[in-house]
């Protein structure tokens, strides 16, 4: 049953994630809130395996967390939802491409639909900030003002946000670098 | 034929990292160069279609590729091969990590690369604004779908088939108006 319902949610994702990669994380976020398959935690942590290993990243994130809803066949059946809506739509497309390319409604569409997939991962990327730098828990706990906010995280994220914009490094040598600065600081 | 496309393009998707359009070098590497199966110009414009539908650009394009070769069994072939090696590391790491998550270096590691990632995330956001959020309509709808999208459970599908709507809604008015204009 819950390879049923994996199947679908990453069918769902394939087939209403424009733009690759990332955009597949607002999906995730919802998923995580409405299944409980993996926590918001774990979605980051498996977004950061999946930018460090090869391969289209959406695949590596979908295959990571149907491993982390049902194992093994989780991960393959995630994985073949997330594809079967590309090679349905890619295969039509490949019959007709030159009509494709000039098509207007397709351009008007994605006037609408890159600022939303924009929305959609900013909102998702301001949640996890959240996450990772504030201390809510904590914070409920004392009420202190002081306690919410983890001042070593929050330096660590301005260092790094100023350094992943002046320097082009590939994203896998901050990762590598952040793992590392997380076991000395943390 | 179909065993050499499912080769080339799991060789493609083992040696490439990051994604997207950083597999476009490999694409051509494999698929012009060594093989000669396609022009130089059809690899980038492939990319450029896969980019425009639904689903991971890369696998996109492998489908494309596939299908021009071998029809839809090609298709198949070309999918497979650029994800299968993905899917294999990462269920190897996967199973690996579910046995040392606990260990209190690697929760450290994980503490900064969580950090790293949401700042990525939001990197990603400020790169391809410039592109994407082109005037003030384009504004709005980003305006619109940010805000739904934290203060509201709306499932994600549905805020990207209205944005979409929108786009040709928009279009679609101008070009009236456009019209009407020129009629004066």
């Amino acid at each position: 049953m819950i390879l049923l319902r994996l199947f679908y949610e990453f069918f769902l994702t394939g087939l209403f994630m424009f733009g690759g990669g990332l955009a597949s994380i607002p999906f995730l976020k919802q998923m995580s809130e409405n299944t409980g398959w993996f926590t918001l935690e774990e979605l980051l942590d498996m977004v950061a395996i999946s930018e460090s290993t090869p391969g289209p990243i959406s695949v590596n994130i979908a295959t990571y967390a149907g491993f982390m809803a049902a194992g093994i066949p989780g991960g393959i059946v995630a994985t073949a939802g997330l594809l079967l809506p590309s090679l349905i739509i890619a295969s039509v497309v490949a019959r007709l491409l030159s009509r494709f390319r000039n098509n207007t409604m397709v351009s008007a569409t994605f006037y609408g639909l890159r600022p939303a997939s924009l929305g959609l991962i900013a909102a998702a990327g301001l949640i996890v900030l959240r996450h990772s730098l504030l201390n809510e828990e904590l914070w409920s706990h004392t009420g202190r003002p002081l306690d919410l906010f983890d001042v070593r995280a929050l330096l660590f994220a301005a260092v790094l946000f100023i350094l992943v914009n002046r320097l082009k490094f590939h994203p896998i040598l901050f990762l590598a670098g952040s793992a590392v600065v997380g076991i000395l600081i943390f | 034929m179909l065993i050499k496309l499912f080769l080339s393009f799991a060789y493609i998707g083992t040696f490439t990292f990051g994604g997207g359009y950083a597999m476009l070098p490999m694409f051509h590497r494999v698929l012009v160069e060594k093989h000669r199966w396609l022009e130089k110009d059809e690899v980038t414009e492939f990319f450029s279609v896969g980019q425009c539908l639904p689903g991971a650009i890369a696998p996109n394009a492998a489908v494309i590729v596939g299908y021009k070769q071998r029809g839809i069994i090609g298709s198949i072939a070309a999918v497979l091969g650029v994800t299968l090696p993905s899917v294999v590391l990462i269920l190897l790491i996967a199973s690996l990590l579910d046995n040392v998550a606990g260990h209190p270096i690697i929760q450290r590691a994980f503490i900064g690369l969580r950090i790293c990632v949401s700042v990525l995330i939001l990197n990603t956001v400020f790169k391809l604004w410039k592109n994407s959020v082109v005037d003030k309509s384009a504004i709005l709808i980003f305006a619109a779908v940010f805000l739904l999208s934290v203060f509201t459970n709306l499932p994600v599908a549905v805020l990207v088939v209205a944005a979409g709507l929108c786009g040709i809604a928009i279009t679609n008015l101008r070009r009236s108006n456009a019209f009407n204009g020129g009629a004066k």
